[in-house]
């Protein structure tokens, strides 16, 4: 029996399409459907999923007959300390302060690069903050505190 | 005549100090982008959003993010000469000629040459715009529901047709825009959809965080994968003006780059991609030596730089004069408005005048701007073509921050920005384009709308969309497209096209 091979990258992406589209169906199951002439809120996102769904299991067929271009190198060192940057900021930008904040949000971000050295990222994150606060707070005047409530300010 | 008094108008409003100043700005941002790597117009203009809202005046607002919008072509033929690297997608054309002009020690002319070319075209396509502004708005007005249906699905099948690589895909990227564009309260039920019973969600998701996640935070991730350094060939431009031969050579290729960027840019989804495209090609087709092409030749330069900024600005006119935006940098543009109050559409030629014909008219302002502030400054572009990514991505992380969370002071928008950022990625991985899915989620609420209302008038029957006239003409043109990229010629050619962009 010839085993099947499907292609990581198109499979991934298939199935990425159906799961999409499932969860967009089950949510609209649950919304009024409404008829054709009076669409209700969960018609136009149906039918929509179901062309995902039908997408998805297209590109995963194709997966099985062509070999495609792998995924390469992921870039989890990155993922680590990027995705979390604006998170952090976002907390802490009331409580720590405009000020601490962006500078954590810049230093941990500046690691996310192999090339960073620790001296180099300090110096980049005094600037980028020093900056920042020139051109929002006092430039644009945006209405945040330079140092929080949680610094005792 | 109304075309002179309009464009009076125009220019007295974009030649006030502050607007200027704002244009500026702009084109010189735009310029910086385009030069710096790893960072495009659309991540740009997506941060820039939250930013303009304190500018308060929305003319500047606008002003200032369409010449980071042209201003970033120009950066990007820079780099795409100089490095053989096109900063942005529209100047991969560029890069071929250019790039080969450079390596012969004719670096300077080649830069000329993009620049005279991109200013010529950028002064006939306002031209263009101003003329063709009125008759299309009047025409949009007798739009109806049905009619802004069929448009929107011409718009989104186009995205389709000009995505890179698997159409499937890129129609998958369509839809799945559109369902995340739902996400938020039903306008007309009131009911509330996907928002996993999140209050913070009830309005929708924030476009500006679902923008900077998909085409900023990705975009660093990519380019974290593997760091190299970009190295400049040339550390010294000189010569810049072109020779007498060389104008002589250049100036046809300039008019026909012109013609073809600016149809093609109005084209939904075309933009200034196309055009420069479909220029190298007539070029390559019409000159007595097509053997030179691809070891330097200036007709490849002159062509597809005029033809691509040509392109950019005529892509201005589906948004401003239906409210169509035809890609994902118009789409910023659309929210820009939004974010100002204004509506976009037929009606903001009429009731916002001064806005309407002062961002056409900075538009050529801002060309001038380019082209008498970039030849001088060629060589401090130099010298930022050397700085190194990791010194960017930081810089980049800390203004996507402050800017998201200034729009609504909201911690929500910038979980958005995270999800959307490794949700952007993966995109990438499996090798999908977020062109069309930004487009897709900016039409979303809109083609649902208007879908809704066209049922209601019709009564339930679905034939409306193919018995009125406007309706049917649009649907066609959007069947034609969808069955041109599916023959098995055009199929091949695209992915030549392609093929020889990424290379």
């Amino acid at each position: 029996m010839k085993s099947i091979r499907i292609d990581s990258t198109n499979g991934l992406c298939g199935a990425f399409f159906i799961a999409c589209g499932l969860f967009f169906a089950y949510q609209s199951w649950i919304l009024d459907m409404g008829t054709a002439l009076r669409m209700g809120p969960g018609y136009f996102p149906l039918l929509l999923a179901a062309v995902l769904v039908l997408l998805g299991i297209f590109v995963l067929v194709q997966a099985t007959r062509v070999q495609g271009e792998p995924i390469g190198p992921l870039a989890w060192r990155g993922m680590l300390l990027i995705l979390p940057a604006p998170i952090f900021f976002g907390l802490t930008v009331r409580g720590l302060g405009f000020v601490p904040a962006i500078f954590i949000t810049a230093f941990t971000a500046s690691f996310a690069s192999v090339r960073m050295k620790p001296l180099a990222a300090l110096t980049l994150s005094v600037g980028v903050t020093f900056f920042s606060y020139l051109v929002f707070s006092k430039g644009l005047n945006l209405p945040f505190r330079p140092f929080g409530p949680w610094l005792g300010f | 005549m109304e075309l002179i008094d309009n464009l009076i108008l125009g220019f007295t409003t974009a030649s006030t100090l502050w607007n200027l100043l704002f244009c500026l700005i702009g084109v010189l941002l735009g310029t910086l982008i385009g030069v710096l790597p790893g960072i495009g117009a659309t991540a740009t203009i997506a941060m820039l959003l939250p930013i303009t809202f304190q500018i308060g005046d929305p003319v500047s607002a606008l002003i200032m993010l369409a010449g980071v919008y042209y201003g970033a072509q120009y950066g990007g033929s820079t780099t795409a000469i100089l490095i053989n690297m096109p900063g942005e997608s529209s100047s991969a054309v560029t890069a071929i000629d250019g790039y080969q002009m450079a390596r012969n020690g004719r670096a300077g002319a080649a830069l000329a040459t993009a620049a005279i070319g991109s200013f010529f075209a950028g002064t006939v396509s306002t031209f263009l715009i101003a003329l063709f502004a009125i008759p299309l708005t009047a025409i949009a007005l007798k739009f109806g529901a049905a009619e802004f249906v069929s448009l929107m699905v011409v718009g989104l099948i186009s995205s389709i047709a000009l995505a890179h690589g698997s159409v499937i895909k890129a129609m998958g990227m369509v839809v799945l825009g559109l369902l995340l564009g739902l996400v938020g309260t039903d306008v007309i039920s009131g009911a509330p959809r996907f928002n996993l019973g999140i209050r913070e969600y009830a309005d929708g998701l924030n476009f500006v965080a679902v923008a900077v996640g998909v085409f900023g935070i990705a975009e660093i991730l990519r380019n974290l994968e593997n760091e190299h350094d970009r190295s400049v060939l040339i550390k010294k431009v000189h010569g810049l003006m072109p020779t007498r031969e060389d104008f002589r050579r250049m100036a046809a290729p300039i008019l026909r780059g012109t013609a073809l960027g600016s149809v093609l840019g109005i084209l939904p989804g075309a933009g200034a991609i196309l055009g420069s495209f479909a220029s190298y090609t007539v070029e390559k087709r019409m000159s007595a030596h097509p053997e030179e092409f691809g070891k330097g030749a200036i007709e490849g330069v002159a062509g597809p730089e005029s033809a691509n900024n040509a392109g950019a600005q005529t892509s201005f006119i589906p948004m401003l004069t239906l409210g169509i935006p035809t890609n994902p940098v118009m789409a910023l543009m659309a929210g820009a408005m939004i974010i100002q109050g204004i509506v976009p559409g037929p009606n903001v030629a009429t009731e916002q005048p001064s806005l309407f014909w002062g961002i056409i008219a900075s538009m050529w302002i801002g060309n001038l701007l380019l082209i008498v502030l970039n030849l001088p400054l060629i060589g401090l572009w130099v010298k930022l073509l050397t700085v190194p990514y990791y010194i960017l991505f930081p810089i980049i992380m800390a203004f996507c921050s402050i800017g998201v969370y200034s729009v609504n002071s909201n911690v929500y928008d910038l979980y958005v920005v995270a999800f959307f950022g490794i949700f952007g990625y993966a995109l990438m991985k499996m090798r999908c384009e977020p062109a069309p899915l930004l487009l897709g989620f900016v039409l979303g609420p809109l083609l649902e709308e208007n879908l809704r209302r066209a049922m209601i008038l019709s009564k339930g029957d679905p034939t409306t969309f193919i018995t009125r006239p406007i309706s049917a003409t649009l649907l066609v043109l959007a069947a034609a497209v969808l069955v041109i990229v599916f023959l098995p010629a055009v199929k091949k050619k695209r992915a030549e096209v392609f093929v020889e962009e990424s290379a």
